[in-house]
């Protein structure tokens, strides 16, 4: 096949390859820093088309007409699907999008493991073992990457619950579909044949399903990321399965720094990988702590009118913005108050929990794209040290982040979780749908404190109604 | 049992084996290295980026794509350009989408509308 002509261009190749990977390290490098990170981003796309152009000089895709022109179909068709969604999805639906693109991803990682074993297959010699031991890790890792994408999918977009989902006896069933997983690895390894293969596809669809279902809200933006990981290990073994540098080490630079970032969440949350793994695969620690006894206590509620004279009036609010203003797609009237109060000379802020909103960052999005300007979101340190004398905290949507059991209940689920203190504010204006607990799933000692008043209602009627309260006042 | 023996054995009869796990493991010390400072705001789309790269399976699903032989293989390698193309363009494309509100100070606006050059000559190529 390889013929005098095609050498030099197979070196030019696997050299545009390199320069890709080159540009991949340095994308990432800029994505951690917010000067770079756009350009770094755009950098990254570079590379990606440089690599996907280089591909078509392939004798055996350039030589068979039919294969090429079904492989632009379907580059045009993902195209002409994934930019009108990419561009037009709401932001607070961004982290969904991220699981499906990274789902998609890991499908098509396992697939082309699957297919390069079904091409050496039909061409008649028995693969070697390693180069099967690679299919399968690349079916395994990409397919539960694939089904656990889509449940979390599934989950973020409130089609099922985005509460933990169990049933008894989850954690034996999950334990015995995984060693059916490994059985089937070993009997795969051992055979070469092609049909237990398939079967270890369908169980590792199972079991990406069956590991994400009993992750609850707050643990899923950490989920993904991990799924993101995944991916890029599948790509990786995709890589070893096709001989390809190039998606060895794309795909491992993201399975190592997914692990990372993995782990920055998780800090950023307060909480240890270990504790994350652990609770996410199983254990539902965190989901039924403590709503009991709640109907006793008695919270002390307002109306609009009231607390639009108290905000109008103070020198100083702070807003704390949580999951719930993400949900009632609050974000434009928030900034609308935001502006009522600095327009009647109050000082102004909002208090930013790095994990607001559905993931670690997610709230400085949401706010950036309702036009709030950078310099009036403050993050938690910076925001900590002016609570004290701030008149009004106004916590919409926010629960666990402002939850004082981080700090004075050892045995709390989110205890040792960094918090913005909202209760050293003089007064405490909680927005709030009911009474239900936050993601965490615990009891919040703030909504009972005597500073506190409750709002009840969906986030933006009520905002809506302070605005106009504000403005009357 | 009895597939180890021939494992070890194929093992040892390929350097190429060998030196794709060189490549994986110095690929691995690289992304943890390039990763372990990154402020959270920048999380999000740190994930939504890195996302977008392993999209490049782009160039895996073309590669079988160019040998797949027979109506399944057709099917699956199709399917896989697919997927692969919705990961690497819809990844990139959010990503920037993402990056273009987040503003260093506020009089200081990137350029916006710069990756549309990139998305659209994928169509072509």
């Amino acid at each position: 096949m390889t013929t005098a002509v095609s050498l030099p261009l197979a070196t030019v190749r696997d050299l545009v390859y390199l320069v890709a990977v080159a540009g991949f390290i340095l994308a990432l490098k800029g994505l951690g820093s917010p000067r770079f990170a756009r350009r770094g981003n755009q950098l990254g796309a570079l590379a990606a088309l440089a690599a996907v152009a280089i591909t078509f000089t392939l004798p055996a895709l350039r030589h068979s007409g039919r294969n090429l022109v079904l492989a632009l179909i379907a580059m045009v068709l993902g195209t002409v699907v994934a930019v009108p969604v990419a561009r037009m999805v709401k932001m607070t639906a961004m982290p969904q999008l991220v699981a499906i693109f990274n789902g998609v991803g890991g499908g098509a990682a396992a697939l082309v493991s699957i297919t390069e074993l079904l091409h050496l297959h039909a061409l008649g010699d028995k693969p070697a073992v390693y180069v099967t031991a690679e299919v399968l890790l690349g079916v395994l890792i990409g397919s539960v990457s694939f089904a656990g994408s889509a449940i979390a999918f599934i989950k973020l977009q409130e089609l099922i619950t985005g509460r933990p989902i169990t049933y008894p006896g989850q954690q034996a069933i999950n334990a015995v579909v995984a060693a059916a997983a490994v059985a089937l690895i070993v009997v795969a390894l051992v055979t070469g044949d092609l049909a237990p293969v398939y079967v270890l596809l369908g169980l590792a669809l199972v079991l990406g399903v069956a590991l994400v279902l009993p992750i609850g809200g707050a643990d899923v933006p950490v989920l993904i990321s991990l799924l993101n990981s995944c991916t890029g290990l599948a790509v990786a073994a995709s890589g070893f399965v096709l001989d390809n540098n190039l998606l060895i080490v794309a795909g491992t630079l993201v399975g190592a720094s997914g692990i990372i970032l993995t782990r920055l969440m998780s800090s950023a949350m307060g909480r240890s990988l270990p504790n994350i793994l652990f609770s996410a695969f199983g254990a539902v620690i965190t989901a039924t702590g403590g709503e009991k006894g709640d109907a006793s206590r008695s919270v002390r509620t307002g109306t609009a009118e009231d607390v639009g004279v108290l905000l109008a009036y103070a020198r100083k609010v702070v807003i704390i913005p949580g999951y719930g203003l993400a949900v009632a797609q609050a974000q434009h009237v928030v900034r609308e108050l935001a502006d009522a109060l600095a327009a009647r000379g109050v000082d102004v802020f909002f208090a930013i929990h790095p994990v607001a909103g559905r993931m670690p960052g997610h709230m400085n999005v949401l706010l950036a794209e309702a036009n709030v300007p950078y310099d009036d979101l403050k993050e938690m340190d910076e925001a900590n040290a002016e609570m004290s004398t701030a008149d009004v905290a106004l916590v919409v949507g926010a629960n666990d982040t402002v939850n004082p059991a981080a700090k004075t209940t050892p045995g709390s689920p989110i205890y040792g979780m960094p918090i913005i203190d909202a209760d050293e504010a003089a007064n405490i204006i909680f927005l709030k749908r009911s009474m239900r607990p936050g993601f965490a799933g615990i009891d919040n000692e703030l909504l009972y404190d005597p500073k506190t008043t409750l709002l009840f209602g969906d986030a933006k009627d009520t905002l809506q109604k302070l605005v106009a309260a504000v403005k009357e006042a | 049992m009895i597939g180890y023996a021939p494992l070890l054995a194929q093992l040892g009869g390929t350097t190429g084996i060998v030196e794709y796990l060189t490549v994986f493991v110095l690929a691995a010390f690289v992304g943890i290295e390039v990763v372990s400072k990154v402020p959270s705001i920048l999380h999000t789309p740190l994930m939504s980026g890195s996302n977008a790269i392993h999209g490049i399976v782009l160039v895996g699903a073309l590669t079988i794509m160019g040998e797949a032989h027979g109506t399944a293989q057709l099917i699956l390698g199709f399917l896989a350009v697919f997927l692969a193309t919705l990961n690497v363009v819809g990844g990139f494309v959010v990503t920037d989408r993402m990056l273009e509100m987040f503003k260093a100070k506020p009089n200081e606006r990137a350029p916006a509308r710069k990756s549309d050059a990139e998305d659209d000559p994928k169509e072509t190529a």
